[in-house]
């Protein structure tokens, strides 16, 4: 019995190749949307680690098993390439982040200088330290000259999940997130959306990377590239950079 | 102290919260650990499995409610603000909440097996003495149960130092309001700041072991999850 099961687990470790992609948290529904598809075509099962991109770039630098790498930013991709741990090459932005600010239900008004009103308790944002749509967000307060106003109710997430979670479970009213994460819920829970001006903070360029020779790791970045998944990810909320 | 510098911010916030937590629970551990060791209640069992839940429970158990709870829209935080005051999440005060429940079996253990070493004896001799009520404790309870009070009071400090999930969930990393040690450890990793991770971590792991040779010392047979 255990060599007629140890004998399946091998024939179909023969058959469909598995791989490990580490996913900046923004991009977890969409990734999760790119891997259904790629594994119905392909057979090969993909396995998504959702998480921070800096806390990822720490674990890949100190030998985690990732096979790709999609980052929230094209900063931690460029520093693995520097360091040769990426396969060459293999670089490359898979999507362009788009900034909203998002209400939940509670906010009542819909004014467009809902911001400056300081009508509301908290504003969630990702930590500009280190997460790109956080930095993002302080742009945008800056060139709105709004860091005044805001200061003391900016409370922040760990990653732009974190800010986003704050303002669906309602500990925060407002938070700066991404478009996609807010496409991702049903209509009923959508709230209030604003669309930034994307001229008012510098372009979120979230870059791949490719960081083991296995080959469906490769098919993997190619289905990226393709008009499929492109066509997925630009559906999701994001912007698609010309290759 | 510079207190332009974040990382003594946090420092400082970390053993501000430690130890008001560390008050607040021999405050309240004291009597439950009172209880526990004399009382003959069928409810004696459950209520040392809901103490020791902290130590088996992930902390995001505990943050997810907490952070549902204590924010505008939960029961907690709408009834603190209909009352006037305000919603505890992103806060010091929901920082405090959620140290007080997370360390909680850290100060009651301890302090329930001194008072269940002491057994009742040396109170009923004070009582027929003629003590009371505060007299009674501050000179025969006190003096007898010292270990476990150093005990309890030592854990619980050391166990808040070291909180970490819940204060993620609950706190929004605000400087000087949640962002403790730990979050900014976590925080120096993710904006590539090994050289400062490292002093705070080294500090950090230095201050813990001292403080458990510590317990260990005054405590030689302690033993925190199976005592007797």
């Amino acid at each position: 019995m255990l060599a007629i099961s140890l004998c399946c687990i091998y024939h179909s470790t023969l058959l469909a190749e598995e791989i490990l992609v580490a996913v900046a948290s923004n991009f977890s529904s969409t990734a999760e949307e790119v891997a259904e598809r790629f594994e119905q075509q392909t057979g090969h099962e993909v396995v998504l680690a959702f998480g921070s991109t800096g806390h990822h770039y720490a674990q890949i630098v100190n030998g985690a098993p990732f096979d790709i790498f999609l980052a929230a930013d094209a900063e931690r991709p460029r520093l693995l390439e520097e360091s040769g741990i990426t396969i060459e090459g293999s670089r490359f932005t898979y999507a362009l982040g788009q900034l909203v600010l998002w209400g939940s239900e509670q906010i009542l008004s819909n004014q467009p200088n809902l911001l400056r009103s300081g009508e509301y308790r908290h504003l969630a944002l990702a930590n500009p330290r280190f997460a790109p749509y956080g930095v993002a967000a302080m742009e945008v307060l800056e060139s709105s000259n709004l860091i005044e106003v805001t200061e003391n109710k900016i409370v922040l997430g760990e990653n732009i999940a974190q800010a986003f979670q704050f303002v669906a479970s309602g500990a925060a009213q407002l938070g700066f997130v991404s478009l996609a994460q807010v496409n991702s819920l049903p209509d009923s829970q959508r709230g209030f959306v604003w669309q930034i001006e994307p001229s008012l903070y510098n372009p979120i360029r979230q870059q791949a990377v490719l960081l083991s020779d296995n080959p469906a790791a490769m098919e993997f970045m190619s289905y990226l590239k393709s008009d499929s998944g492109a066509q997925l990810i630009g559906s999701a909320g994001y912007g698609l950079e010309p290759l | 102290m510079n207190l332009a510098n974040p990382d003594l911010v946090a420092l400082w916030l970390t053993l501000k919260l430690a130890g008001i937590s560390t008050l607040i629970l021999l405050l309240l551990g004291t009597p439950l650990a009172w209880w526990l060791a004399h009382t003959r209640s069928r409810a004696k069992v459950a209520v040392e499995a809901l103490v020791a839940l902290p130590l088996v429970l992930p902390p995001t158990v505990l943050g997810f409610y907490l952070l549902i709870s204590l924010g505008p829209q939960g029961p907690i935080g709408s009834t603190l603000e209909s009352l006037g005051l305000s919603a505890l999440s992103f806060s010091f005060a929901g920082l405090v909440v959620g140290s007080v429940i997370y360390s909680l079996p850290f100060v009651v253990q301890p302090l329930h097996y001194a008072f269940a070493e002491m057994g009742a004896r040396p109170v009923e001799v004070a009582r027929t003495l003629g003590a009371h009520g505060k007299d009674l404790f501050v000179s025969v309870v006190l003096p007898q149960s010292r270990r476990g009070y150093l005990t309890a009071a030592v854990l619980g400090f050391a166990h808040t130092l070291g909180e970490f999930g819940v204060v993620l969930m609950i706190g929004g990393n605000i400087p000087g309001e949640t962002q403790v040690l730990s979050i900014a450890i976590y925080d120096h990793v993710a904006a590539l700041e090994y050289g400062q991770a490292h002093w705070l971590s080294g500090g950090l792991l230095l201050l813990s072991f001292c403080l458990l040779i510590f317990v260990y010392s005054i405590n030689r047979r302690f033993d925190l999850v199976k005592p007797r």
